[in-house]
């Protein structure tokens, strides 16, 4: 017999939420098996004792520098942008991300391997021998990765509330709007449940078995992600009658999203600093780290452009379809508090209108959660490593501590991550975050020439390394406070439809620039680094 | 072919990114993809072709060699492929 209270709306089905469920028993399950395989040293924990082959390897960059951007966003900027979404963020990241895993990865790889590092930060320390830089850093990484990691979370309480809705309308009721009328959201579950069960299923797999689970749990999530965009691609298609009759309404209803009319110049090229942004990123920093050999970045450094075409294409056209029928008034979608329609809620709409079929639902929000899952995972392995290593371990001495004892810290920093990532995600779950995402990667893509002219120029000097630190921060917080603080009208840029651009181009341009020319500037300036300092990190040609 | 090949080939992708011939063109390739669509998703292609070619004739083998000569995941060649360095600058 069933509770009074659990039970659904009458023409709600709750089959979505069992395939969310199944979906997350199954990482679980995955996530604690893959544990099983942890060999119970600190090297492990943190890198996997650098064992991690050819297909792990690929699957777990490729989830881990995807989120859930790569099905509901491609889409919801479809819907808004046009097409050219694509050309702005899919193969501008196809081409840059394999280059930087080609030129970065794999000779951080050979450094991190020949030193024994874990972090950026000790790698950077080291390279200019400079420990102030590693204390400037250290905060930066952190406060770059934190807002990142928030949006994945709030971004999946958000999903997961339309898709539930009217599902416990006695358990989570929620007040009727101001006009009387039912709230969407009534009887869905809680933002609060939603944020407690994604930490805790990430935090029982990473917490025992460190970035190993990470790497198995992503292997999973990025094969689910990418069968769910191509079906949902396969189910609407089919839903309009084809793709090609599909494609000939939008051209008649909404013909701007089939080219880039609706996307400036500049504003396409100035795209290019983002992509560079994975250069920088400490989580994919450790997943490099965790390659069994060089030859393991092969399969990765080729196949990452085409995984990301297999993702993309599908969604921005089904976000193109989704902007002809809203055009025709064949779609219905959800308006923002600014009375536009809610670009995001594109792909749940053209689902649960033109398939209506639960069992797809709860595949595509599984797919959702996957792609978001799989960059949490590697961000609390990451700040746990990063806090154990670079402040802990540095500031008492590694010395003082067993290696037991540095993989239980490591431990306890995941859990007070998580637990503050919780916290924070519920405080900021009203407030805009999801803008604070491309500013994180703005920022990760501007500290670019640091690692590039640490691996290539060695000239570079402790002073330019520092001056291109601090010449970006100030850069991007004069951006950031124009676009994000600042209440009055843009000093410096302007505000146009769902972006901030100056001279219409991103913002993240002249930051890069700036930290180019102090970099280069500073180093040129200074005394150059003595020659045995240039040997440790630059291999004699042979 | 040789690594600056590669990079050549490389620039020339990024420049032809930006294709501004296909801005305002509409047409639908395989009757249901725009063409601004399909020819990104053929600099994608494009990129899986070049890096393949990266790998096969760029590759740096010595890299290799030079991570496996010292261990530093063990506590004492750190020190030992530190002494080398001393202050630096």
């Amino acid at each position: 017999m069933t509770m009074p209270l659990l039970l659904a709306d009458a023409d709600v089905s709750r089959l979505p939420l069992w395939v969310i469920l199944g979906y997350l028993a199954l990482l679980l399950l995955l996530g604690t098996f893959s544990a099983t395989f942890f060999r119970g040293t600190s090297k492990d924990y943190f890198v996997a004792s650098r064992s991690i082959g050819p297909f792990l390897l690929l699957m777990s960059v490729f989830g881990t520098t995807m989120t859930g951007f790569a099905l509901v966003g491609s889409s919801a900027k479809s819907f808004e942008l046009g097409i050219g979404v694509y050309g702005l963020m899919a193969s501008w990241s196809g081409l840059i991300h394999s280059a930087i895993f080609f030129i970065i990865g794999i000779k951080l790889w050979a450094i991190g391997k020949r030193y024994g590092y874990v972090t950026q930060v000790q790698f950077f320390r080291d390279r200019f021998d400079s420990p102030v830089l590693g204390w400037m850093l250290f905060p930066i990484l952190v406060a770059l990765v934190i807002p990142y990691l928030l949006v994945g979370v709030i971004a999946a309480c958000k999903t997961m509330q339309p898709v539930t809705a009217g599902m416990f309308p006695d358990l989570f009721p929620m007040d009727p709007l101001p006009n009387g009328k039912q709230h969407p959201f009534h009887g869905s579950v809680p933002p609060w449940l939603t944020a407690l069960i994604v930490c805790f299923v990430v935090l029982c797999y990473v917490l025992f078995g460190g970035v190993r689970s990470a790497a198995w749990a992503n292997t999973f999530q990025t094969i689910v992600f990418m069968i769910t965009g191509i079906t949902a691609f396969y189910l609407i298609s089919k839903a309009l009658g084809g793709p090609a009759a599909a494609s000939e309404m939008v051209l008649k209803e909404s013909p701007g999203n089939a080219d880039r009319s609706l996307m400036g110049k500049a504003y396409f090229f100035s795209y290019f600093v983002i992509p560079l942004s994975v250069g920088m990123f400490p989580h994919l920093f450790q997943h490099w780290m965790t390659a069994k050999k060089a030859k393991t970045f092969r399969a990765t450094v080729v196949l990452h452009p085409l995984f990301m075409m297999l993702v993309w294409v599908p969604c921005v056209i089904v976000g193109m379809w989704a902007a002809g029928l809203y055009a025709a008034g064949e779609l219905r979608i959800p308006p923002t508090a600014a009375g536009t329609p809610n670009a995001n809620a594109a792909l749940g709409a053209i689902v649960r209108e033109l398939v209506q079929n639960p069992l797809v639902t709860g595949i595509l929000t599984a797919g959702i959660l996957a792609a978001i899952m799989s960059s949490l995972d590697s961000q609390f392995v990451c700040l746990g490593t990063m806090f154990t290593n670079d402040v802990v371990a540095r500031v008492a001495g590694k010395d003082r501590f067993s290696d037991k004892q540095l993989i239980w810290l490591a431990r306890g920093f995941v859990l007070v991550i998580v637990a503050v990532s919780y916290v924070l995600s519920l405080m900021l779950l009203e407030t805009n975050v999801f803008d604070l995402g491309v500013w994180c990667f703005t920022g990760f893509g501007c500290l670019f020439p640091l690692v590039f002219a640490a691996l290539y120029w060695k000239r570079a000097t402790r002073a330019g390394a520092i001056a291109c630190v601090v010449c970006t921060v100030v850069t991007w917080s004069l951006f950031f406070w124009d676009d994000i603080i600042n209440s009055g009208p843009p000093v410096f840029g302007q505000e146009t439809p769902a972006k901030y651009l100056v001279a219409g181009m991103m913002p993240a341009i002249f930051i890069f620039a700036a930290s180019v020319i102090s970099l280069v500037g500073v180093s040129l300036a200074t005394q150059p680094p003595t020659a045995s300092a240039v040997a440790k990190f630059f291999p004699e040609k042979r | 072919m040789n690594s600056k090949t590669i990079w050549v080939i490389f620039v020339v992708l990024c420049i032809v990114h930006q294709d501004v011939w296909f801005w305002h063109d509409r047409t639908l390739v395989f009757g249901f993809i725009p063409v601004g669509l399909a020819y990104h998703a053929g600099i994608s292609l494009a990129a899986v072709t070049l890096w393949t070619m990266a790998i096969r004739w760029a590759w740096p083998s010595e890299v290799e060699a030079w991570a496996d000569e010292l261990d530093g995941d063990t506590p004492g060649s750190i020190e030992t492929a530190a002494q080398g360095s001393g202050a630096s600058q």
